[in-house]
């Protein structure tokens, strides 16, 4: 059924009872041609761009939990692509351009707000770094402009710019493609548009094993709800890839943290911009709804709670307090963590593995939900064809091998 | 969560850091690329008892080892730097 202004009149009509699940629940089928392991956005991205970009469509989603209640749920919603390296700037603005068509490809509003991302300057350190970083992105034919301390106050006057700030400001730059899309509209829009071309979710599937060959390739995955039969494997299970990367018998450069993030009481429309301060660690946007959206930093120990430490709490609410002084009289409302794949490089990894079928979208670290797009895009690919994507080239698990890193520290946003 | 440091007893998370996954043998340096890379950079990341090295930075600054759950965040066993990891669970 089509999302349209027509059909929503045509509904009131009825008491707007005759809208229609936005995808099945079907009984898992004994076999596919490929199973995506993993019910984010990346997974169900994946199988989307497999039954559109290369019409494979005997496909299966097999979600542990419920849809996007991992990380696609968990993270900041903030949509960027600003990079330093040529390879993460192709592989990350390519992800914002599918972003900016997506609510009309998928017929489901993302609510994609390009309200502009604006990294803030400390010290002369960071300015020189800032516009050596903006020189860069143009290079990369990624939008960028530097701001003065001047033209930071105008955008964003809740900005502490006294005398007597504890973090002064003297500049920064801004993205202003940069900006926020409602996470669980990103993965519910994949998930309907891939079910609507025919692929199975199946939720609540957990997969505790794999069946190989002779050859040590994979025959199958054992799960909650029985034995699939499957050709490929794609894995998309950011901070569990290396449980199941384990399960199917390889190991991964991974190491999974908890990301912490929350949000305040709504208030009124106070800051429209995203504003990211890397020298303390605030990260601060405004929802749709009214909250004020605090990120993110991790707790720098291995770890897969999906809560984060009081510790943490308290030093995010520290730097963004100190940025934002007016913010502190809000309550804070929830606070929440979700589990990330770091990696050495803070770049993905997207490609085969050491087993033969078994294909992983990973490494991502605290930087996926931007990337899902892409993500999907690049796994299906090498699912489909067997063959890298371009853009996916650099991005491969090898490179841990051949010390070919792309150290891409503006990829975490925060330093850490 | 609260950490025992052997030497100076039960202390806030934030006195301490994390050194990571600890007994990773050093290979030899005529080792192959793949058994350095794999020194170097790959790990279990295990979902559950991980053997870990800790320092206690802005107390004695001393390190240690510990076996923790890394879903409970349980700790099971505290034991000096150079012991062999201890039989927990």
């Amino acid at each position: 059924m089509r999302y349209s202004a027509l059909a929503l009149l045509r509904g009131a009509l009825t008491g707007q009872r005759s809208w229609s699940p936005a995808w099945r629940s079907p009984e898992p089928k004994a076999a596919y041609d490929v199973v995506v392991i993993g019910g984010g956005g990346h997974g169900l991205a994946t199988a989307y761009y497999l039954a559109k970009n290369h019409g494979v469509r005997n496909v299966a989603v097999l979600e542990r939990g419920w849809l996007g209640g991992g990380n696609t749920g968990r993270n900041t919603t903030i949509v960027r692509s600003n990079y330093l390296y040529p390879e993460s700037a192709r592989l990350y603005d390519f992800s914002l351009k599918l972003y900016e068509g997506l609510s009309r490809e998928l017929n489901f509003n993302l609510m994609l707000s390009q309200r502009g991302l604006i990294d803030l300057a400390h010290s002369r350190h960071d300015l020189d770094a800032m516009a050596r970083w903006v020189n860069a992105m143009h290079m990369n034919g990624v939008d960028a402009e530097l701001l003065s301390r001047e033209e930071v106050a105008e955008r964003v006057p809740l900005i502490e710019m006294s005398p007597q700030a504890r973090f002064p400001v003297l500049g920064g730059f801004l993205q202003p493609r940069a900006g926020t899309a409602r996470h669980d509209a990103v993965a519910w829009g994949y998930a309907r548009a891939a079910d609507a071309l025919g692929i199975d979710i199946l939720q609540n599937c957990e997969v505790t094993g794999f069946t190989k060959d002779g050859a040590g390739g994979v025959r199958a995955v054992q799960t909650s709800r029985g034995r699939i039969a499957c050709e490929r494997v794609g894995i998309a299970a950011a901070g569990h890839s290396s449980v199941l990367a384990a399960l199917a018998g390889f190991r991964l450069p991974v190491t999974s943290y908890a990301l912490q993030a929350m949000v305040t009481e709504p208030v009124k429309p106070a800051l429209d911009t995203v504003v990211l301060s890397p020298g303390t660690g605030a990260y601060v946007s405004q929802s749709d709804k009214g909250e004020m959206v605090l990120g993110a930093a991790l707790d720098l120990f291995p770890s897969y709670a999906q809560r984060g430490s009081f510790a943490l709490t308290q030093s995010i609410l520290a730097a963004t307090l100190a940025i934002f002084p007016a913010f502190s009289r809000l309550r804070l409302l929830r606070q929440w963590a979700g589990v990330v794949d770091v990696v050495h490089d803070s770049s993905p990894i997207i490609g085969p593995t050491p087993v033969p079928g078994v294909y992983i979208d990973c490494g991502w670290g605290t930087g996926g939900f931007k990337g899902i797009p892409v993500g999907g895009w690049t796994l299906a690919h090498v699912l489909a064809t067997g063959a890298s994507h371009e853009l996916a080239e650099p991005f491969q698990l090898e490179r841990f091998i051949s010390g070919r890193l792309i150290d891409e520290a503006a990829a975490s946003g925060i330093a850490h | 969560m609260r950490l025992n440091c052997p030497y100076c007893g039960a202390r806030d998370e934030n006195e301490f850091v994390c050194g990571g996954t600890s007994h990773i043998a050093r290979p030899a340096l005529e080792a192959s690329d793949l058994t350095w890379g794999e020194y170097l950079f790959f790990r279990d990341n295990p979902k559950g008892l991980h053997y870990e090295r800790w320092r206690h930075t802005y107390g004695c600054g001393q390190w240690f080892n510990v076996v923790r759950h890394t879903l409970t965040h349980e700790v099971l066993a505290v034991y000096p730097m150079t012991a062999p990891p201890p039989q927990v669970g």
